[in-house]
């Protein structure tokens, strides 16, 4: 007898999606779900129309509008970027696909809105025009982005040409410790795999860390696979996972979510199913952690200091002494000491009703630092309408954040929200890339709880720094 | 699409790891709703530095962009491959490419090229010691030529028929419709749809 082969979560979820496989070729790949939003997808619309080609699956297609959208009606859009917005509003007319644009009870960032809405569930395949999209795997989904040529394939065809991806394993077991977030969690993998350390692989987080998280903290670890360079992250669907899904809009009812529930416990990695690499690292390892330079991968925990590039390995050297440069950090600096101008909690990693309350708590009955601007820009409008049923704008309001409508807003600085040149910003985004936040802005990437207690010292801190 | 047999031309040398597509063309050129006419936005903030190696004039007309390994990481902008692609061009060298750059530069006929770190580190100094050295990228036989490097690079026989006859990817993909349609059929009920 011959032993079946054990399967990972990713290849389950992979094979089940398979249209078309022939030797020479990649794998022609069904597409459940696909987001799209106003920035990378005009292109391929016109791309349709010039083909006189039709959208295949508008019911499997969901549109907002996020990227570019401004925040508050204080600083309205540009002309170019409305241009952008009336391009998205007649495509989705004109093809038959659902909008939610600014102005809806519905918008927000397409990661946060789609798993508000149930449309992300386990064992689906999801793209979109982002590179974020790998948020999705936090419910067992594979989900990954692509560029807008492939947008416009798949609006075409609902599928894609892609080879199937390796495999990694990262385990992390054990307790986090107390002040210990997804988001460090996800920057401690990073900082021990490296910003290519996933490149061409899912990476599935595993271990009792991981299985301990909620599902909104599981999405922040998933969301930042791309900053491992990983082509998607994913967490196996469990308990938690169903009791997340349950009851959703989209979520599937009565005898169709008992025949899901089914056929989702059996999509877990097999015992003894072979990783193309594994890392395993203890939960106990984990600290809050703080970047210094300019890719994802350059952080220390908040009670370190800025590096000596000529203290590490000599192939980060000129790469950290360049990034120093750009942030204009000293070597032996300690983090805390490190005076921030802006604080930023938002974007798809943390800007959930969970990020919220975490920051909002500790910003409860304090003042923002005289000199700091604080901006809360909530994921989504659903996020913003529970933050306020909860009443946690008061909070940040009274502890002087602005309170914003939902958009990507500073994490890429598309809207008018972004740093000036030399502006420093504790920021609970993804990327603390050059120019990433506004030209010339420093980015610090941070969880929301040290962001919320950076907003109040003026200088990176933990919430237990603050008097 | 465009075909693409051999790409022969001088080579940029940009020895830096890890180079992001913000760094490649920042989000403010984003918000344009066409294909072209982001060429003045590559690479934007470094050009203003007069020593980046771009603002060489002995580097103007290059075609091959020869980067550190994960070029063209963090976000999925096409506008990057099209930025590049505007401003001439056409093939990449890197010891490894960021995956969804990679597939982008497929889109676009720009050839992907992933070669080992030695050879890479070869071609990074030939082009810095002569900028008029020429390289040579075949794609059919998928190998990279220069003075004393002869290399080879992965390439799948599907990606290099594509850009050996400029196919549009959706007409291909169009002729495996029943295929799609098959696999429609039994897909599980349960899964979300938008319709009504």
């Amino acid at each position: 007898m011959v032993a079946a082969v054990k399967r990972t979560l990713a290849e389950k979820v992979w094979d089940r999606h398979v249209v078309r496989r022939a030797t020479g070729e990649p794998d022609l790949l069904y597409v459940d779900l696909h987001l799209v939003h106003e920035v990378t997808s005009p292109q391929a619309f016109e791309g349709l129309r010039l083909a006189h080609r039709a959208v295949r699956r508008p019911d499997l297609t969901l549109a907002t509008m996020d990227h570019n959208v401004p925040t508050t009606t204080a600083t309205p859009a540009d002309d170019i970027s409305l241009k952008q917005m009336e391009a998205m509003a007649r495509n989705a007319r004109e093809f038959g696909i659902r909008l939610y644009p600014m102005g809806t009870p519905e918008q927000g960032i397409v990661h946060v809105i789609s798993p508000q809405l149930g449309l992300t569930e386990p064992g689906m395949t999801i793209v979109c025009g982002d590179s974020h999209t790998s948020t999705h795997g936090a419910f067992g989904a594979i989900a990954f982005g692509i560029g807008t040529s492939e947008v416009e394939h798949v609006l075409a065809t609902q599928t894609l040409w892609a080879a199937r991806p390796g495999t990694m394993a990262v385990t992390v077991d054990g307790e986090l410790p107390r002040g210990v977030w997804a988001k460090d969690v996800i920057l401690g993998i990073i900082s021990r795999i490296g910003v290519s350390g996933g490149v061409g692989r899912i990476i599935e987080y595993r271990g009792s860390a991981i299985r301990g998280l909620s599902m909104e903290g599981r999405m922040t670890v998933c969301n930042m696979s791309i900053e491992a360079g990983a082509r998607a992250g994913m967490i196996a669907p469990d308990e938690v996972t169903f009791a997340y899904v349950e009851k959703r809009k989209h979520a599937p009812q009565g005898a169709e979510w008992d025949r899901a529930l089914d056929d989702w416990r059996a999509l877990p990695t097999e015992d003894g199913a072979r990783f193309d690499r594994e890392v395993r690292i203890h939960a106990s390892e984990l600290r809050p952690y703080v970047s210094w330079g300019t890719n994802p991968a350059q952080t220390v925990t908040i009670d370190g200091r800025v590096p000596d590039p000529e203290a590490l390995e000599p192939a980060l050297r000129e790469a950290a002494a360049r990034a120093l440069r750009y942030m204009d950090l000293t070597p032996g600096t300690p983090m805390r000491d490190i005076v921030v101008d802006a604080v930023f909690l938002g974007s798809c990693t943390n800007a959930r009703i969970e990020d919220l309350r975490v920051a909002s708590d500790v910003v409860r009955g304090r003042k923002v630092k005289t000199g700091v601007r604080a901006l809360v820009v909530p994921g989504s409008m659903l996020v913003k309408a529970q933050a306020e049923r909860e009443g946690l704008d008061r909070l940040f309001r009274d502890a002087g954040f602005e309170w914003r409508d939902a958009g990507c807003s500073m994490c890429l600085g598309m809207n008018p929200d972004i740093l000036g040149p030399g502006e420093r910003c504790a920021s609970t985004s993804n990327r603390n890339f050059e120019g990433r936040q506004g030209p010339g802005g420093r980015t610090h990437l941070v969880s929301p709880a040290v962001a919320a207690a950076t907003a109040i010292a003026g200088h990176f801190a933990l919430p237990d720094d603050l008097s | 699409m465009r075909t693409v047999r051999r790409v022969t031309g001088r080579a940029l040398p940009l020895d830096r790891a890890n180079v992001d597509t913000d760094q490649i063309i920042p989000a403010h050129w984003l918000k344009r709703v066409e294909r072209t006419g982001y060429g003045a936005g590559l690479f934007e903030a470094w050009r203003r530095d007069p020593a980046f190696v771009m603002n060489d004039p002995r580097y103007a007309g290059a075609r091959v962009l020869i980067a550190g390994v994960n070029f063209g990481s963090g976000s999925s902008r096409e506008h990057a491959v099209w930025a590049l692609d505007e401003v001439g061009f056409r093939a990449v060298i890197a010891p490894r490419l960021a995956d969804i750059f990679r597939a982008n530069c497929l889109k676009s006929g720009i050839v992907p090229v992933e070669l080992e770190p030695e050879a890479v580190t070869k071609l990074l100094e030939l082009a810095l010691r002569d900028p008029r050295t020429e390289i040579t990228i075949d794609v059919e036989r998928r190998t990279v030529e220069a003075p004393g490097v002869h290399a080879s690079f992965a390439l799948d026989d599907h990606a290099r028929a594509r850009l050996l006859e400029g196919l549009d990817d959706i007409a291909v993909t169009l002729t495996h419709t029943d295929e799609i349609t098959t696999y429609e059929a039994r897909r599980a009920t349960w899964l979300p749809s938008l319709r009504g």
